[in-house]
């Protein structure tokens, strides 16, 4: 059973220092998370009470618009709403009877908080509380705070699975519950490759839909997709559902780890677990061989985005064969990453929050072959010469589990591949 | 509280990071919670720019607030200028800063900072982008330019161009090069590549060309009146009004007007046989005032075209917009809800929309093809090649952009006379577009097609009812003038207070419209 067990290194990360500076955050808030959230639940709508600011970052951070009437809007506070707070909860009540009204699919509505919204304090929760017995049964009402003050980037999915947890039916069911949201066709073969183990028993949070038969209880076991929601975890925690903890599943190794935790919680045979992933083990090795040729031997600096950097660091140096320079992540949370953390070996800069002038300084200093950052940082870095990948593609994109483990290095070495492509120099 | 889903303008600080960004040697410091930063991508990836806005958040999270958040401010500001040492800086709050008031300003003027610190204060639950950069820009001249001899020849500075604006690169060289053409050289471009010291400077110039009076109408009118420098009004988009803007100049200089117009070809192409199929055709405009209004001129009088509508999204442009809807006997829309811009799409059906990116999507949505004539802008609105709205080039360039979304003359009349053909049917598109032809449903077994949907313009003449035959005429008009026939035939028998509509009233009402 060696071919199953992964090999630790001599010495992981878990209890390498961490550095944590203070300073500016070249990161986004936690509302942008709407942006692939509203695609996956399809009859959610999510409300953002805030400013013109917050309207403007949804509409710009994905870089498109999604003109099919998108199910995400902005209340935008205006100077009335900040003089009298009463009536700015009255002004809610209004605004989402006007959008129910015009939205008869809705299901679920999500009240967002906002940096001003959260300044002001003004009171979501009671707004939800109350809307929630005025449009019952048909619409849900919940709300999560997505603002910059309290959430980075992808937390704002962490807060919105989080706010759905208490509002759960309980059950006594045994069953596996997989959270974060998933591409739909990566969910399904992830459906595919568990129930093939014979566990059948197993519910997705997020559900597409809110109708679905999603409940939890004491007999459920859970496990993360996402190595940032690490708030919902606690949640499930306090309906008693109990957590398995795994590395992630990126990669062949992340994967068949990850599949490996259920199974043994599940108490699958090790035989049908090897039959089951054997194929897919072999097709997902050979992807990625051919996808990191390029990556062999090449360099990496993450700077902080979506808690996604250690997984992926993992990732890229156990089976890309890459060196990690630094590894940046918004937060580290030992309970959450601690099995990728013993998996990736020791020697990169493990940093925690972010001060980006200084980050920036570290980079060029150490002129990586490839960096992975933000938006507003990629073209500028590439202007000075060094390959970049954006980070926040790794969200957008299907990179879960074995069959997409060949284009999650293919997202990696395409900078590279492009920069060896390109002759734009004389001939000599 | 307004809900709104898309927006034309950002809030005001993101007009004050456009001017800073536009600028060298220049640093804001923004007082703005972890997030804010989004802003840098607009700059970096849109406008494909190699550097990063010349901008410091300070980042303050919740934990700061019961705590210091105007020491992170301090903090903040003096490693700013240790690491940039800019020439001048600008202090702020964005939408969440100021609601905790901890006045950026005042705390700057106490830090002793050894470069000029200019305060702004932009009220983000009033105003917007356009508003934050005149404003910006305003407070960046009254604060560094002063009054001083004038240069010994005549030259003019160029004022209102920011990052993140329509074409704003290139209209810079055009109109810098209309100038040079009457002996007039360029003193001051502000902001666009102005470092703080060239704004000092911008009391030389004997005049101020506005280039867009939504960013720089506030610095030109304290120009006019502290530092005694006339300002040119119109601005040059169009063959008309660049040569109105020379006329201006001249007026303005006492220069000989002089416009090499070697180069340029509207007219003619405009005159030329195959533009017959522009005329009349029923366009609708929407942007920014002081596009639009440029736009409408070229539209009517350069293109031949049918203006059956116009807006803008700007409030500050409401009353000029106004006056200029009266001009063309049309009913301006002013909004800046784009919920209300697709309805007056769909109820005017236009045959063509000169618009924003929003617009673009409307125009996609309702099957009407789009030209795009103002920001807000998308990183296709930042073409590699040379391509001004302003003067002569950008004469040239309007007339190719413009007509590039129609389906071209004779074209059109094939698609009249052979509109069953199974690949070569409205529903294909324009034949010079990229897109696959969609083949006609029923005579493939392929996929099934995915016709552009129709505009049903939303009348009032509810009452009235179209018979089989009538309606299944109706069908066989092409695409791009069905939803026209449809209104004037409903208006034509709404007039007479037809209640149904038969072949014969449809070709009725053609012969009623006929031009």
């Amino acid at each position: 059973m060696t071919d199953v067990s992964t090999t630790l290194p001599a010495a992981g990360c878990r209890d390498a220092p961490v550095l944590k500076q203070r300073g500016q955050h070249e990161v986004f808030c936690g509302l942008t998370g709407i942006i692939w959230l509203h695609r996956k639940m399809q009859d959610a709508f999510f409300l953002v009470v805030g400013s013109r600011t917050c309207a403007h970052l949804l509409q710009s951070a994905a870089g498109v618009m999604i003109f099919a009437e998108p199910r995400f809007g902005t209340a935008i506070l205006e100077e009335t709403d900040l003089a009298g707070l009463a009536d700015a909860q009255a002004e809610l009540e209004r605004e989402v009877a006007r959008l129910l009204e015009r939205r008869k699919d809705i299901r679920q509505l999500f009240l967002v908080g906002s940096c001003p919204s959260e300044v002001i304090k003004l009171d979501l929760a009671r707004a939800a509380e109350k809307l929630s017995l005025q449009y019952a049964p048909h619409v849900r009402v919940l709300n999560y705070s997505g603002s910059g003050i309290e959430t980075t980037f992808t937390e704002g999915e962490d807060a919105c699975l989080a706010s759905m947890v208490p509002v759960l039916p309980e059950t006594n069911e045994r069953q596996l519950l997989v959270v974060g949201a998933l591409p739909d066709v990566v969910e399904d073969q992830m459906l595919d490759l568990l129930s093939k183990m014979g566990i059948d028993t197993v519910k997705v949070l997020p559900a597409r839909r809110a109708d679905s038969t999603l409940a939890v209880g004491p007999n459920t076991s859970f496990i993360l997709t996402q190595p940032f929601l690490g708030g919902t975890l606690a949640a499930l925690g306090k309906r008693g559902a109990r957590h398995i903890l795994a590395p992630f599943p990126f990669g062949e190794e992340g994967t068949t780890a990850w599949l490996r935790a259920v199974a043994m919680e599940f108490s699958v045979d090790i035989t049908l677990f090897d039959t089951v992933t054997r194929a897919p083990r072999a097709r997902a090795r050979k992807a990625i061989s051919q996808a990191s040729e390029k990556l062999d031997g090449k360099s990496v600096f993450f700077f902080p985005d979506s808690q996604l950097e250690i997984p992926l660091a993992r990732f890229l140096t156990r089976e890309c064969g890459m060196t990690a320079v630094e590894v940046g992540a918004p937060y580290i949370h030992k309970g959450v990453v601690g099995p990728d953390l013993d998996l990736l070996e020791e020697g990169p800069t493990l940093s925690e929050g972010q001060d980006v002038e200084m980050q920036l300084d570290r980079c060029r200093a150490a002129q990586p072959d490839l960096t992975v950052c933000g938006l507003g940082l990629a073209n500028p870095l590439e202007a000075e010469g060094l390959a970049t990948k954006w980070a926040i593609e790794l969200v957008f994109t299907p990179v879960h589990f074995y069959e997409q483990a060949g284009d999650l290095a293919g997202l990696f070495s395409r900078p590279l591949n492009r920069r060896a492509k390109l002759r734009l120099e004389a001939a000599e | 509280m307004k809900l709104s889903v898309w927006t034309y303008e950002g809030p005001p600080h993101v007009g004050a990071l456009r001017v800073a960004t536009a600028m060298k040697r220049l640093h804001y410091v923004l007082h703005a919670p972890q997030g804010d930063t989004y802003a840098d991508l607009l700059f970096t990836m849109i406008e494909r720019r190699k550097h990063r806005p010349p901008v410091t958040y300070t980042t303050f999270q919740a934990r700061d607030l019961g705590a210091d958040t105007a020491n992170l401010f301090k903090t903040a500001a003096q490693a700013a200028y240790d690491r940039f040492q800019p020439q001048a800086m600008i202090v702020g709050a964005s939408c969440t800063a100021e609601l905790i008031q901890d006045d950026p300003g005042g705390m700057a003027e106490q830090m002793g900072l050894p470069c000029p610190v200019i305060a702004l204060d932009l009220p983000s639950y009033q105003r917007k982008e356009n508003f934050g950069a005149d404003e910006t820009l305003f407070q960046l001249v009254r604060n560094l330019a002063r009054p001083m001899e004038r240069t010994g020849h005549v030259t003019a500075n160029l004022i209102g161009p920011t990052a993140l604006g329509f074409r704003h690169r290139d209209d810079i060289t055009e109109v810098t090069a209309l100038l040079e053409d009457m002996g007039i050289s360029v003193n001051v471009c502000a902001p666009f590549n102005a470092t703080p010291e060239d704004l000092t400077r911008l009391g030389a110039a004997h005049f101020n060309v506005l280039m867009y009076p939504e960013t720089g109408e506030a610095a030109c009118r304290w120009m006019e009146r502290e530092l005694d420098q006339p300002f040119t009004k119109t601005v040059p988009i169009g063959v008309g009004a660049t040569r109105d803007f020379i006329a201006e100049v001249a007026e303005i200089t006492g220069q000989e007007p002089k416009l090499d117009d070697s180069r340029l070809r509207l007219p003619w192409y405009s005159a030329s046989v195959d533009s017959t199929y522009l005329t009349g055709k029923r366009v609708f405009l929407f942007g920014d005032g002081t596009h639009v209004a440029a736009a409408a001129r070229v539209a009517r009088d350069e293109m031949g075209f049918e203006v059956v509508g116009l807006g803008c999204y700007n409030r500050e442009m409401a009353r000029p917009i106004r006056g200029l809807a009266r001009d063309y006997g049309v009913e301006a829309l002013i909004t800046d809800d784009y919920l209300d811009v697709e309805q007056r799409i769909e109820e005017l059906a236009p045959e063509m929309i000169l618009g924003t990116q929003m617009e673009r999507h409307i125009g996609k949505r309702l099957g009407i093809p789009c030209a795009v004539i103002s920001a807000p802008v998308h990183v296709q609105d930042f073409p590699a090649r040379y391509s001004p709205q302003m003067g002569i080039e950008g004469a040239n360039v309007i007339f190719d952009t413009w007509v590039h979304p129609l389906v071209m003359g004779l074209e059109e009349h094939l698609l009249h006379m052979f509109r069953d053909d199974f690949e070569f049917h409205d529903d294909a598109g324009a034949s010079h577009h990229g897109h696959k032809a969609v083949d006609r449903p029923g005579l493939d077994p392929g996929p099934p097609a995915n016709p552009v949907e129709e505009p049903q313009p939303a009348n009032d003449n509810t009452s009235i009812t179209w018979l089989a035959d009538a309606e299944k005429e109706l069908k066989k008009i092409p695409f791009f003038v069905r939803g026209k026939a449809r209104r004037n035939t409903e208006t034509f028998a709404a007039e007479r207070g037809m209640t149904q509509i038969s072949l014969d009233t449809l070709y009725e009402a053609k012969a009623h419209y006929a031009r």
